[in-house]
């Protein structure tokens, strides 16, 4: 169906039903209960689960196919960011035109840097595009101060009025999409849990599922088989007299066009652009979503991208306050020597949990969180490698119902 | 679907008084849910407590300023709910704070990591609100994360308290009618400096600044090089460095041929710990130009930086907007009840937010409400005593602090290691006071727009 072979389907429907029933899947403990602090069922977790799984599939495009590293794709995304919110400052607040925007400048841009760096290979490759997108960066942060508002970056002001739209003065613009705010939710209450509908978060995932879709088709094109083959042997396939930098640029571009639509998404759903969203911090997390989830696997990057920003959203918000709640049936000296040895791992050293993590993943896991699942459905004696399995393992990410 | 801001736990409470535990009710967010005086804004607390967003840097350049902030925020917490030996609340000059926490809610607390990202400090506040169900936001440790917070914090509408910003933009062509800044800023900075540096140096003098090439560094450079050439100085050069660099000997080297005989560090932070250990390093305070001694000023200091750069800041001018040397009742008061819990004086960065936070939990209490547009009418125009600062002035026109300014210098002998700043002068407010509409301010444009509270 859809050009799809069944598996391929049966995978893209999984992923459609859990981003459609994200709002419970994500929030499985009651509000108040100690362990509430693990729920991660609100907006603004949830897209940016689906706007970085957006960003990590199409990085996986260019790095999972044709094995191209570039530690410059933050650039694409910042890049994005810009057009998208200069769009809704002149022009209008739906967010529709302000996301093509995003898309066709980050695709733009990645055509010139991808022209110049795809002449090189390997780490020559790397080290071009990390320097393109730093350099993107300083000029974002000072030089270009006028354009992207420097180090305080960019917000939508009451004094902004985009021709297209009728606010009244003084009123500051919200994202919408034909009058619906991105912010605007429907909350449900059942018992003690309440879960949080969004409207920016099924839009988003829409764009998810629609890059899914997308990501599919190109992995199990002819296409895909070209660029598959730049990854297994380049120079073999140069010697057979086929010119290869089209195919690695159009992987260079679409890949770009991804990270640009992520980046019109951030923007769509909370407003406002810095330039250390170009920082080279960010274009290393998505090259650790991609391999943290399994290189060149469908699913692998949204897993990989939900799990970093778990960590970093949820783990860094608890303090020794929490721990002591938790702990506090225990005697005091256990209780004080429990928060003492947990307390590296927690608040500012979400950096070190995520490290180790990422260590035991890369070391016991090399296919990644995806590796991992096929394992489990190994031993459940299914014997199918299925991709999809691979969702059951992200439990700290997805718990089950 | 309604114009809604999320209010997670007031909607939860509302739905279990409804009695339908176990039924699904759903609830369509209109304001007309609410029904008494205390609802009808994002996260109206309905509970016995109430929630607080501290949001502070605990990675990143700005580390321990953050974590100094952190020491400060549980401090007054333990304060307001009644701890501890209340700090400054017996000395501040509004007596609403009986330790029974803020409208007789006890006090919580939820703490983040903004990285110094703006995108980071940005998600951690959304989660602040839509999670936690926080009243009010409050931290930040540079200029670019408190304007992004600030305009969070206007659209969700809740009250956001700064912490470390020194910006001018941030009350100034920033500011924003949810936002409130109680730290100085840099047209402070330059206006408190100027008559100290003539008296100290001459009214004939030559400056060369190093700025570091961001909206801080412009602002700040802006406001020295103004009030400086007010004073009858010539600026000779301004050249721009950039923020990640760590060598600046390439830069020191041609103030020497400038002809200038003061250098400007408009740098924070590393950077200035950086600059100035180079600048000492070349001599360039032995040397002697145009007949005078080569000095160098460093607009904004801290404690922090100081310890950084160490013997280097011997003798070297700058502002800052709170010591802990200083002997009025509040500042003693403040100091002793954070050295007995932490075992070390206070930074100026704790001082700003523990204040931020008492102000904001007096300002609702004489409210009596927790609406945000309650709470910034009782923060406008109002004047305070007892906090450290003298007279205190809460602006209405751009919701920024004005008192006193404080000139320091490095110490020439040191006791410890905390005590590394000596006070040259205290430059009182009206020196320092500015037209709301001044154009380093953001001119005319710049407006507080209408304060939103949500919901």
């Amino acid at each position: 169906m859809l050009g799809l072979n069944k598996k391929d389907f049966q995978l893209l429907l999984i992923v459609a039903v859990l981003a459609l029933l994200a709002p419970f899947i994500l929030n499985p403990f009651p509000e108040g209960s100690g362990l509430a602090q693990f729920n991660a069922g609100y907006p603004d977790l949830m897209q940016r689960f689906v706007i970085f799984g957006i960003f990590a599939i199409g990085f996986n495009i260019l790095f999972g196919l044709t094995g191209y590293l570039s530690f410059g794709h933050a650039a694409f995304l910042g890049v994005g960011s810009y057009a998208a919110i200069w769009m809704m400052k002149l022009v209008t607040l739906n967010v529709i035109p302000a996301i093509l925007m995003a898309i066709v400048f980050g695709g733009l841009f990645a055509l010139i840097v991808g022209f110049v760096s795809l002449r090189r290979s390997g780490i020559y490759f790397s080290i071009l595009t990390l320097a393109f997108a730093q350099m993107s960066y300083a000029l974002a942060y000072s030089v270009l101060t006028p354009i992207t508002g420097g180090e305080t970056g960019l917000q939508i002001k009451a004094t902004d009025s985009p021709i297209l739209s009728n606010l009244a003065d003084g009123e500051i613009g919200r994202a919408n999409l034909f009058g619906m705010e991105m912010g605007s939710s429907y909350l449900m209450n059942v018992g003690n849990w309440l879960f949080t509908f969004n409207a920016g978060y099924y839009i988003a995932a829409i764009f998810m599922l629609i890059s899914f879709y997308v990501s599919i088709r190109i992995f199990r094109s002819p296409f895909g088989m070209m660029l598959r083959a730049v990854k297994s042997n380049q120079q073999r396939m140069n010697y057979t007299g086929l010119n290869s930098r089209p195919y690695t640029l159009a992987a260079f571009v679409i890949s770009g066009m991804y990270a640009g639509l992520a980046g019109g998404l951030m923007v769509a759903m909370d407003t406002q652009v810095g330039p250390e969203r170009m920082f080279w911090t960010a274009s290393g997390e998505v090259v650790l979503m991609t391999i943290l989830g399994g290189v060149g696997t469908l699913i692998g990057p949204v897993l990989g991208a939900g799990m970093i920003k778990y960590m970093e959203n949820i783990i860094s918000k608890i303090n020794d306050n929490i721990l002591h709640q938790w702990f506090a049936f225990m005697p005091d000296g256990i209780e004080d020597f429990l928060v003492t040895i947990i307390h590296p791992f927690i608040g500012k050293g979400w950096h070190l949990t995520l490290g180790i993590v990422f260590m035991l993943v890369v070391i016991f896991l090399p296919g990644g969180l995806v590796e991992g699942g096929q394992r489990i459905a190994g031993w459940f004696g299914k014997g199918k490698k299925a991709d999809a399995e691979a969702t059951d393992t992200d439990a700290g990410t997805k718990p089950a119902e | 679907m309604s114009k809604s801001k999320l209010t997670r736990r007031g909607v939860l409470k509302t739905g279990a008084y409804a009695g339908a535990a176990g039924l699904a009710t759903p609830i369509i967010f209109d304001g007309s849910v609410w029904a008494d005086g205390h609802s009808g804004f994002t996260n109206a607390p309905t509970g016995d407590t109430v929630t607080l967003g501290f949001n502070v840097p605990q990675s990143g350049p700005y580390a321990d300023e953050g974590a100094d902030e952190l020491r400060a925020y549980e401090l007054a917490v333990e304060h307001l709910n009644g701890g501890g030996d209340g700090g400054m609340i017996p000395t501040f000059s509004s007596k609403t704070l009986d330790g029974t926490g803020i409208n007789g809610k006890k006090v919580e607390y939820v703490t983040g990591d903004t990285q110094t990202k703006s995108d980071a400090a940005r998600a951690s506040a959304r989660s602040m609100i839509e999670k936690d169900g926080a009243i009010m936001i409050t931290g930040g440790s540079s200029s670019g994360v408190a304007v992004a917070v600030q305009a969070l914090c206007q659209e969700a509408g809740i009250i956001f308290m700064a912490g470390l910003t020194h910006s001018n933009d941030t009350t100034g062509k920033d500011r924003k009618a949810n936002g409130f800044r109680h730290f100085f800023n840099s047209y402070m900075s330059g206006a408190a400096l100027a008559p100290v540096l003539a008296n100290a140096y001459g009214k004939d003098r030559k400056a060369y600044h190093l700025t570091a090439d961001y909206n801080w560094g412009y602002t700040t450079e802006e406001a020295v090089v103004q009030a400086t050439e007010g004073m009858g100085w010539e600026t000779v050069n301004a050249v721009k460095t950039p923020l990640t660099q760590t060598d600046f000997s390439s830069y020191i080297a041609p103030v020497l041929q400038s002809g200038a005989d003061v250098l400007v560090l408009n740098h924070y932070g590393g950077n200035m710990v950086n600059s100035l250990t180079n600048a000492v390093q070349f001599g360039l305070r032995d040397k002697e130009v145009n007949g005078k001694n080569f000095e160098i000023v460093v607009p904004l200091y801290s404690r922090l930086m100081a310890r950084g750069a160490g013997a280097n800041v011997k003798g070297i001018f700058g502002s800052t907007n709170w010591h802990w040397s200083l002997q009025d009742e509040g500042s003693k008061a403040f100091v002793k009840s954070f050295g007995t819990k932490y075992g070390f004086p206070p930074s100026q960065a704790a001082h700003t937010v523990y204040c931020q936070t008492l102000l904001y939990a007096d300002a609702v209490n004489r409210a009596g409400s927790f609406n945000p547009c309650a709470v910034a009418e009782a923060l406008e125009g109002f004047e305070f005593d007892g906090l450290g600062n003298g007279k205190t002035l809460y602006r209405a026109e751009d919701h920024q602090c004005f008192k006193d300014v404080l000139v320091v210098k490095g110490k020439e002998n040191p006791t410890s290691e905390f005590d590394l700043l000596e006070i040259v002068e205290v430059t009182p407010v009206d020196q320092v006071m500015y037209a709301p509409d001044h154009p380093q301010m953001g001119g005319a444009e710049a407006t507080l727009g209408e304060c939103n509270p949500g919901a």
